[in-house]
């Protein structure tokens, strides 16, 4: 049954419990990702220890699919080069978007492959990671418009 | 023998009889029954109306009024057929009164444009409520960015009513207009307004009423109503999309500059300048949706042909069988609890979001909206991000609510 393989138990475990969850102070990135369409909100905020992201969380509001996917996020890129989180975001999209099976790399984030059979959910789950990128691209504190994949 | 008390009950209404009049009802979505909630966002079509069209397209198309060939003056005859249709389904004074329109939102627009951005001057006022949709807000902001007018907008109480007294309490000697919904598409509220437009009209303001969520449940009169203008769409009255109804009082109309220019709404075009044709052709430039407007006129034989307060008892029956079943269920709370309410129920259920709802519920074949409705006013004041919402048309069933209400519960045990 699709369903089961959209809400898989990883997925519901990390929206119910998600982690690296609430506020970082002070943070060397912060930006804001929104749907307003459906009204999803998140709040990424990063360390930074060169080009190391040291530590990671978020805060926000939004579905199961957008939760757990942040929440998955944040675990798999904490401690990673930006480079290497880039190559995530990569697979992750691929991942959300092609038919390809999900590739080991992925690790607990393949969970969300269930996402691609629902094509209205996808900028669900992949709100949290362009807000990511843009993020690492150019650190900044606030300020510019929210990320949006609507 | 007088039987005052027998009369007021309604026949028995034919539930499914209706249903066979609607062919995508038999459809079945993730091999489920289709249960079609979101009838707030869109009806669905009878077959008398898909056969309207089918029936212009196949035997009657070409451009409207000025044509002397045959199947002209056949399609001008089914497109005025039309607009006759909606003068009685609202009770116009005359065909001067209905000008077809793409929709509620064009309608809004138009009476912006035309009616109020000539009239006001900075510091005058436009009056709308708290639980308007977006196209009865926008509209308004925009006129006020062209105007220098303000926008003031009169609270809701916690059930999701409007006061006659708060909207009063707004009224003020530079209101020129108040513009409100019949009924709110994200609470189901039922709005006081024919107290609204008299408290208006009785201090010279010119009112405005979105009727889009209203026609496919009451009655519309709009003389009995007293309003200046009434705007409504096609799609959510079982008709096409694309077409809807601007009403204007004849007097109100005539004084307006036309809103777009172009075909149909000339007498006599020079390089200098042109005269306009009359109402109401004067506000329909370009070649209109002839189609979708001869599919609404067939919408509006069909809604007559069913006996309406039979209609409005089943549709009763079921918010009330809605909110009693839906309010049984451990964390789901119901938003817009009015005393008047059309047939539909908006609600959050705890630990589960409306989007997450919605897909669990479109799995098995139940069709409801999920998000803010265009209305994020209403989401701000009751302080939640989206609500879920299933509003209901006469061809819904209790069977289909219990099934809401079923898998409502099959979420709240998943994600508990």
């Amino acid at each position: 049954m699709e369903l089961d393989d959209l809400y898989r138990d990883v997925i519901l475990d990390h929206n119910r419990r998600p982690r690296n969850f609430g506020p970082l102070e002070p943070a060397d990135s912060s930006v804001d990702g929104f749907n307003p369409l459906c009204g999803d909100r998140i709040t990424l905020r990063l360390k930074l220890a060169g080009d190391e992201i040291a530590d990671i969380r978020f805060e926000g509001q939004g579905c199961a699919i957008s939760t757990a996917s942040a929440s998955l996020m944040t675990e798999a890129v904490k401690g990673r080069s930006r480079a290497e989180a880039l190559a995530l975001f990569e697979r992750v999209h691929r991942l959300l978007t092609d038919d390809a099976a999900p590739s080991d790399e992925l690790g607990k984030l393949a969970a969300l492959s269930g996402v691609r059979a629902y094509p209205a959910r996808v900028k669900c789950a992949s709100l949290c990671w362009h807000t990511l990128v843009s993020a690492l691209q150019a650190p900044h504190t606030g300020a510019l418009p929210p990320v949006s994949t609507e | 023998m007088n039987q005052p008390a027998l009369q007021k009950v309604p026949a028995p209404f034919d539930v499914m009889a209706v249903r066979r009049e609607f062919p995508i009802l038999a459809r079945r979505v993730h091999g489920k029954p289709l249960a079609y909630l979101d009838n707030g966002a869109s009806a669905q079509r009878p077959a008398a109306v898909i056969a309207a069209v089918d029936d212009y397209e196949r035997h009657h198309h070409a451009n409207i009024h000025r044509g002397v060939h045959t199947l002209s003056q056949e399609a001008t005859a089914l497109y005025e057929g039309a607009r006759d249709r909606l003068v009685r389904f609202i009770n116009a004074r005359s065909r001067h009164e209905i000008i077809f329109v793409r929709g509620t939102t064009e309608a809004i627009n138009l009476v912006a444009q035309s009616y109020a951005r000539p009239l006001l001057a900075p510091g005058d006022e436009v009056l709308i409520t708290y639980l308007e949709h977006h196209a009865n807000i926008v509209p308004w902001q925009m006129l006020c960015a062209q105007t220098g007018a303000k926008l003031k907008a009169a609270p809701m109480d916690a059930r999701g009513e409007i006061h006659l007294e708060s909207v009063e309490a707004l009224m003020s000697p530079r209101t020129r207009l108040l513009a409100c919904a019949h009924v709110s598409n994200a609470l189901g509220t039922v709005l006081p307004v024919r107290r609204l437009v008299g408290a208006a009209r009785s201090r010279g303001i010119v009112s405005l009423i979105d009727g889009a969520q209203a026609v496919p449940h009451l009655p519309v009169d709009v003389q009995e109503l007293g309003c200046d203008f009434y705007a409504f769409s096609g799609h959510k009255m079982f008709g096409p999309t694309g077409i809807g109804v601007l009403y204007g009082r004849e007097a109100l109309l005539e004084r307006m500059p036309p809103w777009q220019g172009g075909g149909d709404m000339i007498l006599e075009v020079r390089i200098e300048q042109s005269s306009y044709n009359g109402l109401p052709y004067k506000f329909e430039a370009g070649t209109p949706n002839i189609s979708g407007a001869i599919g609404l006129g067939a919408a509006v034989d069909f809604m007559q042909s069913l006996d309406q307060p039979a209609v409005h008892a089943h549709e009763q029956a079921l918010l009330d069988h809605a909110t009693r079943t839906l309010g049984k269920i451990d964390g789901l709370r119901i938003i817009g609890t009015a005393s008047d309410k059309a047939s539909l129920v908006s609600f959050i259920v705890a630990g589960v979001h409306p989007h997450d709802l919605g897909t669990i519920l479109d799995e098995d074949g139940i069709a409801i909206r999920t998000g803010h409705h265009c209305a994020m006013p209403v989401m701000e004041f009751f302080k939640v991000p989206a609500t879920a919402r299933a509003s209901f048309a006469f061809y819904n069933t209790c069977e289909e609510i219990d099934r809401l209400a079923a898998a409502i519960g099959r979420a709240r045990a998943m994600f508990g």
